[in-house]
């Protein structure tokens, strides 16, 4: 077993716009890529999990192979820079993912 | 005939620097080109709703005399892309204050086209009522007449087309207000008959200056070309190289998707994209897909205030009080709401950041505290800038001195580091216009000085 963030090249979040949150996992092996794509940790249900968030604010879970990545990009609850915000460059929510346990 | 267009980024954002090598080294190529990205919503709404850069004066100028005193008596067109950070007439106007400024020191002459991206509140108000403008996404309020009167100059994103036309009037600088940050670039390969898809493509990966190298930064100059059916990607510093990998990768950053891209007037699509590294450390892309939109819609961005903040920072080091803070901060609120039960509790809130503990992720945060010390952040916001500062004060002397039952640290519950402990931070804004608006004619009209 081996977390997602010693497997991940770069594992990390931003704002995709000011009302969305994208996190990149990206591999600098397919054979890491391919493990983690199928081990189908990067679910739904996780991510819901993980970010205390419901199916319909998960807008996007893509693996895209030929960059050996994956997207997820969830809406956020407060928009970017305001009242409320924590994070306004969303660079620092991509740690609820680091501890996913890969087999 | 000359078949390679070439585009010189000298970074990632104008006024983030970069080194000169690198640059002169772009220059040597002879581009057709010198595109830089001045804007971004990353930095929050404040930068639209205040209309103040994200970068200093300084520092944009610094950037902007390099490129200039190359690019100008070369005659090589420069494009700045969404001027002073948020891209409206403020900020497009900060922007030329500096570059004739250096035109005058550097006594060169050229002929800059102004494209402005200002939508006028009217015109929006009009085109919502007409059912034209539509939320971005679920979680952005639908617009009502009273929210855009509350806003502060609203800009749309341009695409190419009028930079292009600036490029056909011969126009030695381009300063664009508010543009999707991959048209500028796009806009030097269509000028040159290249195909838009591999054109905004390569934009997309220029915007970011040297971030789709490894190592990747904003701060250093990237090269592009864009041929009949290819574009290259070659970084202009030793220290750094392209790789089919993180050119791929770059294809991620900061877009919802991998792989569909929207822009104004089309969708990009990626999906079928090849990467390929050829000699030279260089990078070879194809497949980047164009597919025009059979409605024409524009991005709209507007912010508007929304409160006054006032805040206050401490730490704290005794471990009775780390491990009641959630309890002494909850009951720190209270007192300062019966302190002042005069005051409504919608006009005011105050919020507790405990750093070190869960300020970064909230209630999203799993991990269990086992820290010695933290930082607490006392935010304060109020309706006005005297009852956030007022609150603000009551709320510090209320924590600083609360009497909890456990505590032996009797005297003093806070750290602060300065004195005076409390900094106004004054109006707080927020993007109450992110929304698609669909349009017939062109909203971006040229000027030329």
């Amino acid at each position: 077993m081996e977390t997602l963030f010693d497997m991940a090249k770069v594992l990390r979040s931003k704002n995709s716009g000011p009302f969305e949150l994208t996190m990149d996992i990206l591999f600098d092996s397919a054979e890491k890529y391919q493990r983690v794509k199928d081990s189908n940790k990067i679910s739904m249900e996780t991510i819901c999990d993980l970010y205390n968030i419901t199916e319909n604010e998960v807008r996007h879970i893509v693996f895209f192979d030929p960059a050996m990545g994956i997207k997820i990009t969830i809406l956020r609850d407060v928009s970017s820079g305001t009242v409320g915000d924590r994070d306004v460059y969303g660079a620092q929510q991509h740690a609820p993912l680091m501890n996913i346990l890969i087999d | 005939m000359t078949n390679e267009i070439k585009i010189l980024s000298p970074c990632g954002m104008l006024g983030y620097g970069f080194p000169e090598q690198s640059f002169l080294r772009g220059m040597e190529e002879q581009p057709h080109g010198i595109v830089v990205d001045a804007g971004s919503t990353d930095a929050g709404p404040h930068k639209l709703g205040a209309g103040v850069s994200i970068v200093s004066r300084r520092a944009a100028k610094k950037d902007l005399t390099i490129i200039l005193e190359n690019g100008v008596p070369k005659k090589v067109p420069i494009i700045i892309g969404s001027a002073g950070g948020a891209g409206a007439r403020v900020h497009v106007e900060w922007t030329l204050d500096i570059i004739n400024e250096i035109l005058q020191e550097q006594n060169l002459q050229a002929k800059i086209a102004i494209i402005w991206a200002d939508i006028p509140n009217e015109m929006v108000i009009e085109a919502n009522r007409q059912g034209k403008v539509n939320p971005l996404s679920p979680n952005i309020p639908a617009l009502t007449d009273e929210i855009i009167e509350q806003t502060n100059g609203i800009v749309a994103q341009m695409g190419h087309e009028p930079i292009l036309e600036a490029l056909r009037e011969g126009a030695d600088i381009i300063v664009c207000g508010r543009a999707y940050d991959p048209s500028p670039f796009a806009a030097i390969g269509i000028f040159h008959g290249k195909d838009p898809g591999l054109s905004y493509h390569l934009g997309k990966i220029l915007e970011c200056g040297a971030l789709c190298a490894e190592p990747g930064t904003t701060k250093d100059s990237i090269l592009g070309m864009i041929g009949d059916t290819s574009f290259k990607v070659k970084s202009l510093n030793p220290a750094r190289r392209c790789t089919p990998i993180s050119v791929a990768a770059h294809t991620f950053y900061e877009k919802e998707h991998p792989y569909i891209l929207h822009g104004p007037g089309f969708t990009l699509d990626l999906k079928e994209c090849e990467f390929k590294e050829l000699e030279g450390e260089i990078v070879e892309v194809s497949n980047s897909k164009y597919i025009p939109a059979e409605q024409h819609f524009i991005k709209l961005e507007g912010a508007r205030k929304v409160a006054y903040r006032t805040f206050v920072l401490a730490g704290i080091r005794d471990p009775i009080l780390l491990e009641n803070i959630d309890d002494i901060e909850r009951r720190v609120k209270e007192q300062v709401n019966d302190y002042y039960d005069e005051i409504p509790q919608s006009d005011y809130d105050v919020n507790f950041y405990n750093y070190g503990m869960n300020a970064v992720l909230g209630n999203k945060e799993k991990a269990v505290f086992s820290g010695h010390e933290i930082g607490v952040m006392i935010e304060v916001i109020g309706k006005d800038q005297e009852l956030a500062n007022s609150i603000c004060a009551t709320a510090r002397s209320t924590f600083l001195h609360f009497a909890h039952e456990k505590r032996k640290s009797t005297a003093g519950n806070l750290a602060f580091p300065f004195a005076p402990s409390d900094i106004e931070f004054g109006p707080v804004y927020e993007f109450s216009v992110y929304h698609l608006m669909e349009i017939e004619t062109n909203p971006f009209p040229i000027e030329y000085r």
